[in-house]
This record gives C-alpha cells, sequence and structure tokens, in this order.
C-alpha cells in the first residue's frame, strides 16, 4: 500500500526490449497465466471451506439435538 | 478524479509497447510484492502484539487477506498512474507501463482483489478488521492515488496513513478492538513516513519533476525538505520510544528505541546541515547514485529502513517470547 504512501520499493529494471510478437508464445503465456488464475481459485475454495469448518465447526457439534 | 496538475511531459510521453504476452509473472508485480512483505510484517506484529489467542491457520488467512489488500491497493495504483510511472526512471519497467499489461486488467485485479480479501478477512477475523481493510484500500486508492499525490506536496504525509494502518488491522483481526497500543503502531509509521520519504525524495527528485508529481523538494525546495525532515524527525523518537512505558514493549524495546532514536537524529540533523537535493547533476548516472552532497539523504533513507524494522522485530520477538514464557 510505498510509492510515498508506504516504504518503498527499490528501482525496478527497466523495460525490456521490444520482441516481435509471436502467437505461439501469446497461447503459452495465456495458458499459463489460465493455470495460475486456477490455482488461485481452487485455493480460495479451498481456504473458505478451511475457514467454515474452524469458524462453524464447535457450533454444529454443540447444537442442541 | 482529475490528472490535472502532471506536467506536459507526462501526455507527451510514449506508450511503450513490449509485444511480449504477459506472464503470471507480471501480474504478481503489479501487487508491489516488496511493499507487499513490509505490510505482512507490521500486520503480523500486530496480530500477535493484541495477545489473543488465535488458531494458525485463522491467523494465517487473515495475514493473507492483509497482504492481498495491500496488493489490490497496489494495482489500482499501478492502473491509474500510468501515466507519470511511464516517464519516472524509477517505474518505467512496470507491468502497465512498460505495455506488458493492460491498465483495465490491473483495474480488473484490484477490485477481484479488494473483494475478495475484505469479504475472507470479515469472515476468517470480524467486521472491524474487514472494515479497517477496506478503508486502507479506499484510502490508498482513491484519497492518496487520485488526489492527494497530484494535488498537493503533502500526499506522502496524509497518504501515509494508508501504509500506517496494517498494524491495527492485524491487532483488530486478532483482538476484536484497536486499543491505544495499536494506534500507537500507527502512529509510529505515520510519523516515519515523511522523513523515510523526502530523504529518498532529495535525490530523485527530478524524477517526480519531469512527472510533474508535487513531491516536497519539487514544490518548496531541498531547505525547506530538509528543516521539515528535521522536525519530523524529532515528533518521531519520542513516539517510537512511547511503548516501552504503555506496556506494548519492553526493556530491549526500550534500547533499540533510544539507540535507534539516537542514531536516526543524528543522521537527520547532518542531512539538515547538508546541501542535499539542491542543484541538478550533470552527469547521467543510474537513479540511485548518490548526488553531490546527497550521500546524508542516503544515509537517513537507507536507516528509516532499518529502524522500522528493528522497531517491529523488537516487538514481534518480545511477544512471542512472552507468549512461550507464560
Amino acid at each position: 500500500m510505498t510509492d510515498p504512501a508506504t516504504p518503498t520499493e527499490p528501482a525496478e529494471p527497466p523495460p525490456p526490449a521490444p520482441a516481435p510478437s509471436d502467437p505461439a508464445a501469446e497461447t503459452a503465456a495465456r495458458g499459463r497465466r489460465n493455470i495460475f488464475i486456477a490455482l488461485g481459485l481452487v485455493a480460495f475454495i479451498v481456504l473458505v471451506y478451511l475457514v467454515t469448518l474452524l469458524r462453524m465447526g464447535g457450533n454444529i457439534l454443540e447444537r442442541p439435538l | 478524479m482529475h490528472k490535472s496538475t502532471a506536467s506536459p511531459t507526462v501526455a507527451e510521453a510514449p506508450i511503450l509497447d513490449s509485444r511480449l504476452p504477459a506472464e503470471w509473472s507480471d501480474y504478481v508485480q503489479l501487487l508491489k510484492p516488496r511493499v507487499m512483505s513490509l505490510v505482512v510484517f507490521t500486520a503480523l506484529t500486530g496480530l500477535v502484539c493484541a495477545g489473543v489467542p488465535m488458531h494458525p491457520l485463522l491467523a494465517a488467512v487473515a495475514i493473507l487477506c492483509i497482504a492481498l489488500g495491500a496488493g489490490a491497493s497496489a494495482a489500482f495504483n499501478m492502473w491509474f498512474d500510468a501515466d507519470i510511472d511511464r516517464v519516472m526512471r524509477r517505474t518505467q519497467g512496470r507491468p502497465v507501463p512498460s505495455g506488458k499489461v493492460q491498465g483495465a486488467d490491473a483495474l480488473g485485479l484490484g477490485i477481484v482483489l479488494t473483494l475478495l480479501s475484505v469479504m475472507l478477512l470479515a469472515m476468517t477475523t470480524n467486521w472491524l478488521a474487514a472494515g479497517l481493510l477496506a478503508f486502507t484500500i479506499f484510502f490508498y486508492a482513491v484519497v492518496y492515488t487520485m488526489w492527494l499525490k497530484r494535488w498537493t506536496a503533502q500526499n506522502i504525509v496524509i497518504g501515509g496513513l494508508a501504509g500506517a494502518l496494517p498494524p491495527a488491522i492485524g491487532w483488530a483481526a486478532a483482538a476484536g478492538e484497536t486499543p491505544l497500543n495499536a494506534w500507537l503502531m500507527v502512529l509510529i509509521i505515520f510519523l516515519w513516513t515523511p522523513p523515510h520519504f523526502w530523504a529518498l525524495s532529495l535525490y530523485t527528485s527530478e524524477d517526480y519533476a519531469k512527472a510533474g508529481v508535487p513531491m516536497m523538494p519539487v514544490v518548496r525546495g531541498a531547505r525547506s525538505t530538509r528543516l521539515q525532515v528535521l522536525v519530523y524527525s524529532l515528533v518521531l523518537i519520542p513516539v517510537c520510544i512511547a511503548p516501552a512505558f504503555t506496556g506494548l514493549g519492553g526493556q530491549v524495546y526500550l534500547a533499540v528505541s533510544a539507540l535507534g532514536g539516537g542514531i536516526f537524529l543524528l543522521l537527520a540533523w547532518r542531512l539538515f546541515r547538508s546541501h542535499a537535493g539542491e542543484g541538478a547533476d550533470p552527469r547521467n548516472g543510474q537513479l540511485y547514485d548518490v548526488k553531490v552532497g546527497a550521500r546524508d539523504a542516503r544515509n537517513l533513507f537507507a536507516f528509516s529502513i532499518l529502524y522500522l524494522f528493528a522497531l517491529f522485530a523488537t516487538l514481534l520477538g518480545e511477544h512471542l517470547a512472552r507468549g512461550l514464557t507464560s
């Protein structure tokens, strides 16, 4: 949250030199991004599941029958 | 919100097109991982200092949410500031100005991460922590990035609140409340920000001037900036020592904060007496080269990072030790 409002990050590397667009490289990169998004979604679902168990599990066990 | 104060240089800056397909790592860079690591560290300190037992997994998820919230703020910042990032050497390589990631994608990532992090934090801990996180993201993205940064030389003073809040969020996540000691940690980071950033801006002011960002050395000059660094340092050090007397810090903290505070003041005094920030450097050196007379600015900048880290690491260590012995 640096830029001036938070502690500073050091200098970032200069932009890479322009390279010719490559449809195959673009497709491969999109595939890697999609895998990354899928992993993020799965991780989120697992987290929600575990948090629900921890936060609500006790109440379920102690509910009046 | 407006971008009216940006200089003509910004408007004329060419849009770079790297023609390289964006990798997932480019999206990670949008989240400013180095800044995120400091947010995580201070939030974790707040969470531990609250002294309330918490399930390790819930604590880890809470810290993750705060980190993702910080990342969302950074993504909003990268989206909105792409025009000025493009003309500053320090930020030209960022994913949006370099053309690797579209601005709309950065905005979308910021929105998604904001919703996920705030909702998950509310579910994992409580509404106070989630509300503070939402406020922090709003304050950084809207109040600081869209308004203060391009409007006033006090941008980092007021905007620094966003970077200062993570310890209070961590404390609230554990305890469900934010007592005085939590706000004392916030105050330390809040008062630390101006001398830290103005020391940096004294030797990178040309970059800010080129981008039309009204940083203090650009607007008020180097001498006024050095004086304000000294004044803020004089206010900061007693506040840094205060936790030793409020029950937050112990004897080790007192020693670290007092000794480090003395060094901080010495470096701030040396900076005040120097000529840092005066005159342009005729050489075409690297951005972080020490320009003539600016060594004192770099020394204070570097030590300020070490000092803040030492303060929070000491608090963290003392409270972990208390937990082990109790």
